[in-house]
């Protein structure tokens, strides 16, 4: 998997982001690493509080100034490194080569402006066009998002758009520069389920048009399924699991992979021939505090395969399987076992 | 938008009425004979008799209502009781230079008070939001009289820089007119400075820790840009509120301020007809006054309808 391969368009190496809070110092990214190819769809998928937004918000720097900010570690776009850019050079970065569609499309808008304006100045800013080019790029792009009468809509204020227009309007200005990579954090879970369908089948279908790379931030896995190549999965900050998507579905390693997957509605064959739908099960105990340092694996504490080993030190990642990594003491022991 | 406006200037004149009616029974019930009162402690029984003639006290109350309201429809506020003169003349010719004080004064504070706020949140907890801040809370402290005297002291009998005192009007010519100026601005000016400064502040960290603000820096814009157009524009409402309530607070620093700068606006009127007991001088300021602060509540929320299209009107 990982050999002959092209250089990643992006890089993201050992990272590990803090938050400076009056409870102490909160490690919401410890040590995270990954890459993205071109044109490829990376799914993030972690339980709330994991460190998913973070990761996707240090990639930006976009971090909370004063609260936030990375402690340790590199990102690299093409080679180029970006945590240590010069403010001037972040900002033309952004955007332009990486934009990012937000958790939350009915706060993401400014309530003040036009819905085209916030298009527009996206594109003045990068590519060096006057308002009125702008302006008729933002109309261009609300069409694509397919939203209706486009020409009159770049005139309204984002109150007069439902939440699901708000993130395609949030999908036009990400996609109005056409950006090598768009990070997508969570960009359906706060809209209902049939507009979900279709917010995510407009991100593939301008996917597909402007070979965009694409970060896939999400807790649901039915949204990795449809949209990823290749899963990473992240518990307290860290990452525990990675493989290609079918891969990680056939054969999840890591017992917290194994928990998301059973915590899942499913109503396939086995549950249908058994007469029953099988009960959700839910992983139990909570995600551990960040604020204080972590003793062995982060989730040896909910976990049913847990050793003294796994409670005293914390397992650094494998590859039992190529291509799939994995951070467990027994992940090769439940590999022979076969997942249940 | 017109039909609003419109609509909100018809409103306005039911609230005209009720200060109207207000000031019209302030002299009439007021405690004792405003005649008397008027005529002070040495008058004669037939200065006293003199008196309420012409003010047609002598005719029953709701006579000299009607007749009041009446001429004051045409715009006829009576006549001084002192100066013999209208009292719409008189108030016309103190008029130009409290005008010229108000919106000097407005201009100067709002021009310095925005940019401060907005850097104090900018850079909130920083060194230079604590100097900000600590300005915000000396100029709130200082009263008017006191920053008058020291900025006298200073700039114009130390340094000679500016007159020490009195106004020139604008048809003497615009340095003048701007130099007896300077002074009186800034000491009216720094407490309304302050408070402005420290609300625009306040709006904008509320501002700043908003979805979208963060969404205006993930497309790289410029700082500026981010700071003055998407956080200001949504900050706008409270600042222009408290802008507007700030009128009120300048139209009482404005009496003080022509007093120590010895400026003949309509607060030295206000201060000679209120001692004199110049009862419809008196009047006729408190409907000017009244008028001032209904057209500046209006302007302020119209200009809310232009800040937020989510305010329907
Ligand atoms: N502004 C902040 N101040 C303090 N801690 C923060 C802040 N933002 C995030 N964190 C910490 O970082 C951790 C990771 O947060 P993050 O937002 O990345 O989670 P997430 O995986 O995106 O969750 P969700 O699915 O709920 O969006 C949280 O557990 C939280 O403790
Ligand atoms: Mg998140």
């Amino acid at each position: 998997m990982q050999r002959n391969q092209p250089a990643p368009l992006l890089e993201v190496d050992n990272l590990h982001c803090h938050f400076f809070t009056l409870d102490g110092v909160v490690r919401a990214v410890d040590g995270v690493s990954f890459s993205l190819q071109r044109g490829e769809t990376l799914g993030i998928v972690g339980e709330s509080g994991c460190g998913k937004s973070v990761t996707a918000m240090s990639i930006l720097r976009l971090l909370p100034k004063g609260l936030g900010r990375i402690v340790d570690g590199s990102v690299k776009l093409e080679g180029r490194e970006l945590t240590t850019l010069g403010d001037a050079d972040m900002r033309s970065m952004r955007g332009h080569q990486v934009s990012m569609i937000f958790q939350e499309p009915m706060t993401s808008l400014n309530p003040v402006l036009t819905v085209g304006l916030q298009i527009a100045e996206n594109v003045e800013r990068h590519l060096n066009v006057g308002r009125k080019a702008a302006m008729e790029r933002a109309v261009e792009m609300l069409r694509l998002v397919k939203i209706p009468d486009a020409e009159r809509r770049v005139n309204d204020y984002p109150h007069q758009f439902s939440g699901g227009m708000r993130q395609r309007v949030m999908i036009a200005i990400a996609l109005s520069c056409n950006p090598q990579v768009l990070i997508a954090d969570e960009p359906t879970t706060a809209l209902d389920v049939t507009i979900q369908a279709q917010i995510l089948d407009l991100m593939l279908e301008l996917k597909q048009k402007l070979n965009t790379a694409i970060i896939m931030i999400t807790h649901d896995l039915g949204v990795i399924a449809e949209t990823a190549q290749r899963v990473l999965v992240m518990y307290a900050g860290r990452k525990v699991e990675e493989a290609p998507v079918v891969e990680l579905f056939q054969r999840p390693l890591h017992p917290y992979t194994q928990g998301l997957m059973r915590a899942r509605p499913r109503l396939d064959v086995e549950a249908e021939e058994q007469g029953r739908r099988p009960r959700l099960q839910e992983i139990q105990g909570m995600v551990p505090a960040l604020n204080r340092p972590i003793l062995g694996c982060a989730f040896a504490p909910r976990c049913g395969y847990a050793t003294d080993r796994c409670r005293s030190e914390a397992p650094g990642l494998t590859e039992p399987v190529p291509g799939h990594l994995v951070a467990c003491w027994e992940a090769t022991k439940i590999a022979g076992m076969g997942h249940a | 938008m017109i039909a609003y406006i419109t609509r909100r200037l018809l409103a306005t004149v039911p609230v005209m009425l009720t200060v109207g009616v207000f000031v019209f029974f302030l002299l009439r019930i007021a405690p004792g004979d405003p005649a008397a009162i008027i005529a002070g402690d040495n008058a004669t029984s037939q200065d006293i008799e003199n008196i309420r003639g012409k003010l047609g006290l002598d005719r029953p109350m709701i006579e000299q209502f009607v007749h009041w309201s009446w001429r004051l429809l045409q715009g006829d506020l009576g006549i001084s009781i002192f100066s013999n003169l209208p009292v719409t003349t008189l108030i016309a010719q103190r008029m130009e230079p409290t005008i010229a004080l108000t919106i000097s004064t407005l201009m100067v504070a709002v021009a310095l008070a925005i940019p401060m706020g907005v850097l104090a949140a900018w850079k909130a907890r920083t060194l230079v939001d604590r100097l900000v801040m600590g300005f915000a809370v000396l100029g709130f402290a200082v009263p008017v009289f006191v920053a008058g005297y020291v900025l006298i002291y200073i700039f114009s009998v130390q340094l000679g820089w500016l007159p020490v005192q009195g106004y020139r009007p604008i048809g003497e010519g615009f340095w003048p007119f701007a130099q007896s100026l300077v002074l009186p601005s800034i000491a009216l000016g720094t407490t309304y400075c302050a408070l402005i400064a420290r609300i625009t502040r306040a709006s904008m960290l509320e501002v700043l820790s908003q979805d979208y603000i963060r969404t205006a820096e993930s497309k790289g814009l410029a700082q500026r840009r981010v700071l003055l157009l998407h956080a200001l524009k949504n900050a706008a409402v409270p600042i222009v509120t408290v802008i507007g309530i700030g009128i009120a607070l300048l139209i009482s620093g404005v009496v003080i301020t022509e007093t120590v700068f010895n400026i003949p606006g309509l607060g030295r009127l206000t201060v000679d007809a209120v001692l004199k007991r110049d009862y419809p001088i008196v009047q006729g300021l408190i409907l000017v006054f009244a008028f001032a602060k209904v057209l500046v509540n209006l302007t302020v929320d119209v200009s809310y309808a232009f800040l937020d299209p989510r305010i329907r009107y």
